[in-house]
C-alpha cells in the first residue's frame, strides 16, 4: 500500500492492512473500536500519582455513571444468586419426577413460582438460576481466554512492527472474512473435537468446551486494539528511554506498554463478556451448545418454542428477559468503564 | 478509479484463498467427522469406514483440499448427500431468498437508522438523544431469536386475537399460496423487523457519531452563520458529508448478512443460506458446507470492496490510486 493512498476503511474503524476489511464484529464493537480509539488515543503518561489512587481514581469516576453504578449492581445480584442457586431456591432444576413434581405442571407465574412452572412441574426459576451460572461462567472464561489470545496477537503484531505485523494481521483479517456464526456452529457440533488428533478438547455441549470455541474466535478485536495501541505507544519517550537503559523486548511489553493499555483492553473484555453470553445461548438454541438434560438460557427457550402463541408462553419470556437483561447491564458496565477509564474525562 | 478497483480484485483473491484453507480446515479437521455424523443411525459397523472412503476421508488433507478446491473451482459442487439436488442449485436459490430478505431488511434499517442519527446528532443530549441512546443499547443486547418468538407470541398470535380475526395479520412462516404485494408484506414483515433490530441499532449509533463529528466543523458554522436555516445545514450539508462513514458500514454488514440470517430464517421457518446450512449441518450433509462457506467469504469480500469503492466516490477527499 502507497502513502498516497487513504485506506477507506482505516477511516471508519482501526483496520489498518487494507485488503479485508473486517466484516464479522458486531455493530457493537465496530461503534466501540471508533469511540475506544477516540478516547484511548493519548494515554501517554503512566503519571505521577502512585498506581492504587489512580484506580481509585477510576472507581469514583464509574461509581459518578448513575446507569452503570446500577447495572453493576444488578449484575452483582444475578451473580450472587446464580451461584447460590440452590440456597436462594428451594428446588432442584433437574427434580425426580415424582407424582407430587407433575401435580405442579403448567403453572402460570405466582409467588411459589414466580417464573411459573413448565410442563412437567419444573419451577422455571430454579432453571433459570442453574442456566445464569452457566452463562456467566461463559462470558467470564471467553472474555479472559480471548484477552490473553488478542493480546499476545497484538502485542506482538504492535511492537515488533514491520514483517511479524503483516503476518499476523493478515492472520486475523482470515478470521474476519470467515461467516462467524456458520463456523461456530459447525465447530460446535462436533462432539470429540480434537487438534489434528493430539490434543483432545471439551466438547461444546461442555462449559469448558463452549468456552474454547467462543474464545477460538472471539480474539481479533482486541488483537487489532492492542496493536493499535502498541504502534503509538512504542515511539513514546519512555520506551526509547528504556531500552536505552538495556531493557529487553518481553521485559518492554510487560512492564511499560501492557499497563498503559489496560483501559481499552478492560472495555473490550467488557463487551466480549456480552457477546459470549449472546452467542453460548444463540448456539445453544441452535441445538449446537448445552443439551438437555443440562440447562442453558438458549435451550430453556428453544425446549418451550413450541409454546409460542398458547399460554404458556411465559416459558420463554422469563429466560430470554434474564438473558436480555445481563448483556444490557454487562454493556452499560462497559460504557461506565470506557468513561471512567477516558483520560479526557479526568478531573 | 477502474485502475484501483483491478487492483483490490486481484489483492482479494489471495485473501479469498487463503480463506478457503482456514475454512477448510475449520470445517474438516475441527467440525463433525462427516462419516460419523452420516452413519448416526447405522447400526452397521463397516459404514463409517465405507463412508470416509467414498468422501475421500483417509486422505491427507492437502490432497482433500486440492481434490476439492479444484471440483469447485470448476463448477463441479457435488450434490447433496440427502437430498441428491445439486448443490449449485439449492445455493443459488437459497441466496435468492436470503437476498429478498436482506435488501428489505437493509432498506428498512437504513432508513430507521438514518433518521435516528440526523434527530440525534442535530439534538445531541436532548431527551429524545438520551432515548434512542437507551434503545440502541437494548437493540444491541436484544438475543434474535427470542425477540423474534417475541414478535411471533404477540404480533402473530395475541393480535389476531386481538381483532379476533381467522387467520393473523403478519404470518410467522412463509405463506406458500399466497401471491401479490400484500401477502408479501404480511409474510415479511416479522423476519425484516426481527433482523433490523441489531441494524438499527448499530448503524444509527455510527450515523449519530460521524453526523456530530461534521456538524463540528467551520463550514457548517460558517453556514448558519451566512443566514442558512437551521433545516437546510443539517440535511444538505452536514447530512451529505457524513453519509460516506455510515454507507462504508452498511456494505461490510450487508457482505455478513448473507451468511448471518441463520436465527431469522430459523425463526420464521423461511428457506435461505441460514436454513440451508443449518439442515446441512444437522444432517450431516457436508457436501454443502464448504461450498457455502466459500461463496459467502467470497460475497463478504465483495462487499468489503464495494464499502472502499463507495466511499472513494462519496467522499471526494479520498484518493483512490
Amino acid at each position: 500500500m502507497t502513502d498516497r493512498h487513504v485506506d477507506p476503511a482505516k477511516r471508519v474503524r482501526e483496520s489498518g492492512t487494507g485488503a479485508a476489511s473486517p466484516a464479522g464484529t458486531s455493530a457493537l464493537l465496530d461503534t466501540a473500536v471508533a469511540t475506544a480509539e477516540e478516547s484511548f488515543a493519548d494515554i501517554d503518561e503512566p503519571g505521577v500519582r502512585p498506581a492504587g489512587s489512580n484506580w481509585r481514581l477510576v472507581g469514583r469516576r464509574f461509581l459518578r455513571h448513575k446507569v452503570a453504578s446500577a447495572s453493576l449492581i444488578v449484575l452483582l445480584l444475578l451473580g450472587t444468586a446464580a451461584a447460590f442457586a440452590s440456597v436462594v431456591s428451594p428446588y432442584e432444576f433437574n427434580p425426580t419426577l415424582t407424582p407430587e413434581v407433575l401435580a405442579d405442571a403448567r403453572q402460570p407465574p405466582s409467588w411459589e413460582h414466580p417464573f411459573g412452572t413448565d410442563k412437567l412441574g419444573r419451577d422455571q426459576l430454579t432453571r433459570v438460576l442453574y442456566s445464569l451460572r452457566k452463562s456467566l461462567l461463559i462470558g467470564l472464561g471467553v472474555a479472559l481466554l480471548s484477552v490473553v489470545l488478542g493480546v499476545i496477537v497484538g502485542a506482538l503484531a504492535g511492537f515488533y512492527g514491520g514483517w511479524t505485523d503483516g503476518a499476523l494481521m493478515r492472520f486475523t483479517d482470515l478470521f474476519l472474512v470467515v461467516p462467524e456464526l456458520a463456523v461456530l456452529l459447525i465447530v460446535a457440533k462436533n462432539p470429540d473435537p480434537s487438534f489434528f488428533g493430539i490434543f483432545h478438547f471439551p466438547p461444546a455441549t461442555e462449559v469448558s468446551g463452549m468456552i474454547l470455541i467462543l474464545a477460538a474466535l472471539g480474539w481479533m478485536a482486541i488483537a487489532r486494539i492492542v496493536r493499535g495501541e502498541f504502534l503509538s505507544l512504542r515511539e513514546k519517550e519512555y520506551v526509547e528511554a528504556a531500552r536505552a537503559a538495556g531493557a529487553s523486548g518481553p521485559r518492554i511489553i510487560l512492564r511499560h506498554l501492557l499497563p498503559n493499555t489496560v483501559g481499552p483492553i478492560v472495555v473490550f473484555a467488557t463487551l466480549e463478556v456480552g457477546l459470549a453470553i449472546l452467542a453460548e445461548a444463540t448456539l445453544s438454541f441452535l441445538g449446537a451448545g448445552i443439551q438437555l438434560p443440562e440447562v442453558s438460557l438458549g435451550n430453556l427457550i428453544s425446549d418451550a418454542e413450541s409454546t409460542v402463541g398458547t399460554d404458556l408462553a411465559y416459558l420463554i419470556i422469563f429466560p430470554g428477559l434474564t438473558l436480555f437483561l445481563i448483556v444490557l447491564c454487562v454493556n452499560f458496565v462497559g460504557d461506565g468503564l470506557r468513561d471512567a477509564l477516558d483520560p479526557k474525562t479526568t478531573r | 478509479m477502474t485502475k484501483y478497483v483491478l487492483r483490490r480484485i486481484a489483492a482479494s483473491i489471495p485473501v479469498l484463498l487463503l480463506a478457503s484453507v482456514l475454512v477448510f480446515l475449520l470445517v474438516r479437521e475441527f467440525g463433525a467427522d462427516p462419516a460419523r455424523v452420516r452413519c448416526q443411525n447405522s447400526r452397521d459397523i463397516e459404514c463409517r469406514r465405507r463412508a470416509r472412503e467414498e468422501l475421500g476421508l483417509n486422505d491427507s488433507l492437502p490432497v482433500q483440499y486440492v481434490s476439492f478446491m479444484g471440483d469447485f473451482l470448476q463448477g463441479d459442487w457435488g450434490e447433496s448427500q440427502r437430498t441428491g439436488r445439486s448443490v449449485g442449485e439449492s445455493i443459488r436459490g437459497d441466496l435468492w431468498e436470503t437476498s429478498q430478505l436482506a435488501f428489505w431488511g437493509v432498506l428498512f434499517s437504513g432508513g430507521v437508522a438514518l433518521a435516528v442519527g440526523v434527530y440525534s446528532a442535530s439534538r445531541p443530549y436532548s431527551r429524545g438523544d438520551y432515548m434512542f441512546t437507551g434503545l440502541a443499547f437494548a437493540g444491541i443486547a436484544m438475543p434474535t431469536f427470542w425477540f423474534g418468538l417475541l414478535t411471533i407470541q404477540y404480533l402473530t398470535f395475541e393480535l389476531q386475537n386481538l381483532f379476533g380475526s381467522t387467520e393473523p395479520i403478519f404470518y410467522s412462516i412463509p405463506n406458500p399460496v399466497a401471491t401479490g404485494p400484500v401477502e408479501y408484506f404480511r409474510e415479511l414483515a416479522l423476519p425484516v423487523l426481527v433482523l433490523s433490530v441489531q441494524l438499527v441499532a448499530g448503524w444509527s449509533r455510527y450515523q449519530r457519531s460521524s453526523m456530530l463529528e461534521e456538524l463540528n466543523r467551520d463550514y457548517i458554522r460558517t453556514a448558519r452563520a451566512k443566514g442558512l436555516p437551521r433545516r437546510t445545514v443539517i440535511w444538505k450539508h452536514g447530512l451529505r458529508n457524513s453519509l460516506s462513514a455510515l454507507v462504508t458500514v452498511v456494505a461490510l454488514d450487508v457482505g455478513a448478512l448473507f451468511g448471518g440470517l441463520i436465527i431469522t430464517e430459523r425463526v420464521f421457518s423461511r428457506p435461505g443460506m441460514g436454513t440451508l446450512l443449518l439442515s446441512a449441518v444437522n444432517n450431516g450433509d457436508t457436501q454443502i458446507v464448504l461450498p457455502w462457506m466459500l461463496v459467502v467469504g467470497a460475497i463478504i469480500i465483495v462487499f468489503n470492496l464495494l464499502a472502499d469503492v463507495a466511499y472513494g466516490l462519496l467522499d471526494p477527499r479520498v484518493r483512490m490510486t
